[in-house]
């Protein structure tokens, strides 16, 4: 029996790149994609780079492809909208060495603002897309997509989804191939994309993808399992898994790649079963083109949205659901949260006070719009907070309430730029809040330009947030430790005061990032006067006992004090002096 | 199908559920079988509620399975197992480490504190384990989840060898001794209930 590992989607994409011989991978960090990148970086002889954005990432990729070199490329569903512009034009020039795309899908949004499905880029970006089932496809994809991507001339995306990312299964794992770096040649009509030269590779691009569709009508990665040929499913993906578990004697063709669809495989298998149906999470990718191929699949009552089970799949197909317990009614729902001590919890606390319109931003300081802080109006995507106060600010709704901007560090770096930018260019008054934790916390702690370090564990020049902003043409900039609940309050004020844009960077590492050396604080009882005002912050350390009085969890805080700063009655102080005064509380 | 086993294991972000399935899954492998598991990390890391499903057996294919199929739930917390019970299966086993959390909307008072819900968990057979003073007998609070993979190991076919070889491979290793420890105490406690 041939040793098997037991590794997770995203590790068994960073190997199969790395069996494939790919010498740079290059990414930007977002869930569930983020730990691919990471793997790869562990690996002997692998160079791997977080970059800004993702647009920068595949610029980067393009070049290495273009020098010569294998190249993965790894990002999250959103993040190919940021990449795409990239992509489209990349199809035409194709490759020298080998481009794969790493696209993770969030299929219930566990950790995304949207739900989009990948497989819909690869057909409009006129590229080939590969979709695994499991940890041993992820790696053998990936492998085979670096082939593919030389032998097509095309970039070709690996589309994972939470499931496959974030699953973990036994993979029997190989060697790394050598692949050699041809010496460089400059390829003006290949590579210089000005419309004489597009026009030609235009035409080029669709004969590719016919070649593409023909290979793909036999690639032996495509499976035709024929059981009880009464039922066919045409699948893929971790859906694959679902159905052959829901119905173990269905006749199932599951297809590996979806872009281009081998027409005459779906047909041969549809003439051999009696009813045809497709299943699959999200957009009715394959559906829609297996109608368009005038074939007739039976419609089944699964939802459009959200994550799919073995059960939903079988009860489509009318069995009954199994006999369940009864749920408990009014369970307390268990929202994430704002870690105790988040250098965030003051800036929305102080934010939420002055009743300040706030354009948030993405990442984990997102979550200052739950309540009790309640202090975020808006959160779209990457970097839009800055554009967005402006564009609140034009439209005059927010009255007297002072427009403000949230953005984290790694934010900051992935698209504010620009919206800053546009802010001193076309005048406006908002005040932008860089939340500068040191680190891309949300997705895990990585690195990015602001903290001057790489993904290999090198030390890199730490750009200085400041100065970017007054190089943008920013005046007022100001920097405060955000723990400080006064200070954060006049430097916003001060902020909001400047008749041009202004800058607050709220500096402070994560919580998480950083073991505190503060003792943990306490609340003397006989002062608490039960009014929770300091309950406001949201701390998971603090409680309200049944008198209304409030406990801390000595366990849980890490003695920032941004409750006792809240406090008005100085009923909340460092744990050991409530204990000197010979409080029992 | 029923020759693949399903275990869930639930509980609130940075409870270490996260290690206790990565260990489950490895001491099936190394004991020959098809294993999957799943976990769902990013934003409900931040405090919320987590859950990581291991399924093995000669042949696993999906790794998620829906309400009333699970065959071990393991609950990290009181009201997580409350909120997970539906996914366990008639005759199904329920462990229950005996501590709340309050979620963040009972801290702050916006709602009720939970009230009963040990006892209706008890009427659904729920096996408590007192985790945690369990692993602070073992040397560390921390390994409040091993003491759960010791009673859980009782009801499933892997040899104890094999499960103190696994653990003392994944966790740090100036904490080896304290994780063998709390193992032992959870499979005596488990025992004991059995």
């Amino acid at each position: 029996m041939v040793d098997r590992t037991l590794l997770s989607g995203n590790e068994a994409v960073a190997r199969g790149a790395w069996e494939a011989g790919a010498a740079v991978g290059v990414g930007y960090p977002g869930t569930p994609s983020t730990e691919v990148l990471e793997a790869f970086a562990r690996m002997d002889g692998a160079r791997a780079q977080w970059a800004p954005n993702e647009k920068v990432a595949l610029e980067v990729a393009a070049g290495v492809s273009i020098g010569g070199a294998r190249t993965l490329v790894t990002m999250k569903h959103v993040g190919l909208n940021v990449a795409a512009d990239v992509l489209f034009t990349l199809a035409y020039t194709g490759v020298a060495g080998g481009l794969v795309l790493l696209v993770a899908d969030d299929p219930g949004m566990h950790s995304s603002q949207n739900e989009q499905d990948t497989r819909n880029y690869a057909a409009f970006a006129k590229v080939p897309l590969l979709e695994p089932a499991d940890s041993q496809e992820a790696l053998e994809y990936t492998r085979r997509a670096f082939e593919i991507s030389e032998r097509f001339d095309t970039p070709v995306i690996v589309r994972s989804t939470i499931r496959i990312s974030h699953s973990k299964g036994l993979v029997a794992v190989g060697e790394r191939e050598r692949h050699a770096v041809p010496a460089y040649e400059s390829r003006y009509a290949k590579y210089v994309m000005l419309p004489g030269n597009a026009k030609r590779r235009r035409v080029d691009l669709e004969s590719r993808l016919g070649a593409l569709a023909e290979y793909n009508e036999t690639l032996d990665l495509n499976r035709m399992e024929m059981g009880d040929a009464s039922l066919g499913v045409i699948t893929a993906g971790v859906t694959y898994e679902y159905v052959r578990e829901a119905l173990p004697d269905a006749a199932i063709l599951k297809l590996a790649m979806l872009n281009p669809l081998p027409e005459t495989l779906i047909r041969q298998f549809t003439s051999k079963v009696d009813r045809l149906v497709v299943v699959e999470e999200l957009d009715r990718y394959l559906t829609s083109r297996v109608k368009a191929m005038g074939l007739q699949p039976e419609e089944l009552p699964l939802p459009r949205t959200g994550e799919f089970t073995p059960r939903m799949i079988a009860e489509a197909l009318g069995a009954q659901p199994p006999e369940t317990r009864q749920p408990f009614e009014d369970l307390p729902p268990r929202p994430p949260m704002l870690c105790p001590g988040c250098p965030h919890r003051g800036v929305f606390y102080t934010l939420a006070k002055m009743g300040a319109a706030v354009m948030g931003d993405i990442g984990c300081y997102t979550l200052g719009a739950l309540p009790p802080l309640n202090a975020m109006d808006a959160c779209v995507c990457m970097g839009a907070s800055i554009g967005m106060a402006q564009g609140m600010e034009l439209s005059g709704g927010a009255g007297d309430r002072p427009v403000v901007s949230v953005i984290g560090d790694s934010t900051f770096a992935h698209s504010g730029l620009t919206g800053l930018m546009n802010a001193v260019y076309n005048g406006s008054h908002a005040t932008t809040v860089i939340l500068d934790n040191r680190t891309t916390a949300m997705t895990g702690h990585q690195d990015n330009p602001f903290t001057g370090r790489t993904l290999m564990g090198e030390k890199a020049p730490e750009l200085d947030i400041e100065a970017v902003c007054r190089g943008l043409g920013v005046e007022h900039v100001a920097v405060v430790d955000p723990i400080n609940l006064g200070r954060t309050e006049r430097a916003l004020r001060e902020a909001l005061e400047h008749p041009g844009p202004s800058v607050v960077v709220m500096r402070r590492p994560c919580v998480l990032l950083v073991r505190s050396e503060r003792s943990p604080m306490a609340v003397k009882a006989e002062k608490c006067t039960a009014c929770s005002l300091c309950l406001e912050l949201g701390c998971p350390a603090l409680s309200r006992e049944e008198s209304g009085k409030v406990v801390i969890d000595a366990t849980l805080c890490v003695g920032c004090a941004q409750c006792a700063a809240v406090c008005r009655y100085r009923a909340i102080a460092v744990a050991g002096r409530v204990c000197e005064a010979g409080e029992t509380a | 199908m029923s020759d693949v086993t399903s275990v869930l294991l639930v509980g609130v972000g940075g409870q270490g559920t996260i290690l206790a399935g990565d260990v489950l899954a490895k001491v099936a492998a190394a004991s020959g079988m098809d294993v999957k598991l799943s976990e769902v990390h990013g934003m409900s890391q931040r405090g919320g509620s987590v859950d990581t499903m291991v399924r093995f057996g000669p042949k696993v294919h999906s790794p998620v399975v829906s309400a009333g199929q699970i065959d071990h739930l393991v609950a990290f917390e009181v009201i997580e197992a409350a909120r997970w019970l539906p996914y366990l299966k008639p005759g199904g086993r329920l462990l229950v480490d005996r501590r709340t959390i309050a979620p963040l909307p009972v801290l702050t008072g916006a709602l009720p504190r939970t009230v009963g819900l040990e006892s209706a968990l008890i009427a659904e057979d729920a096996v408590f384990v007192e985790a945690e003073p369990l692993a602070c007998r073992a040397g560390s609070p921390r390994s409040a989840n091993v003491v759960l993979l010791g009673a859980l190991s009782v009801g499933l076919p892997f040899d104890a060898g094999t499960w103190r070889d696994v653990i003392a491979a994944r966790v740090p290793p100036r904490t080896v001794e304290s994780n063998l420890a709390a193992f032992e105490l959870g499979r005596q406690a488990a025992s004991g209930a059995a």
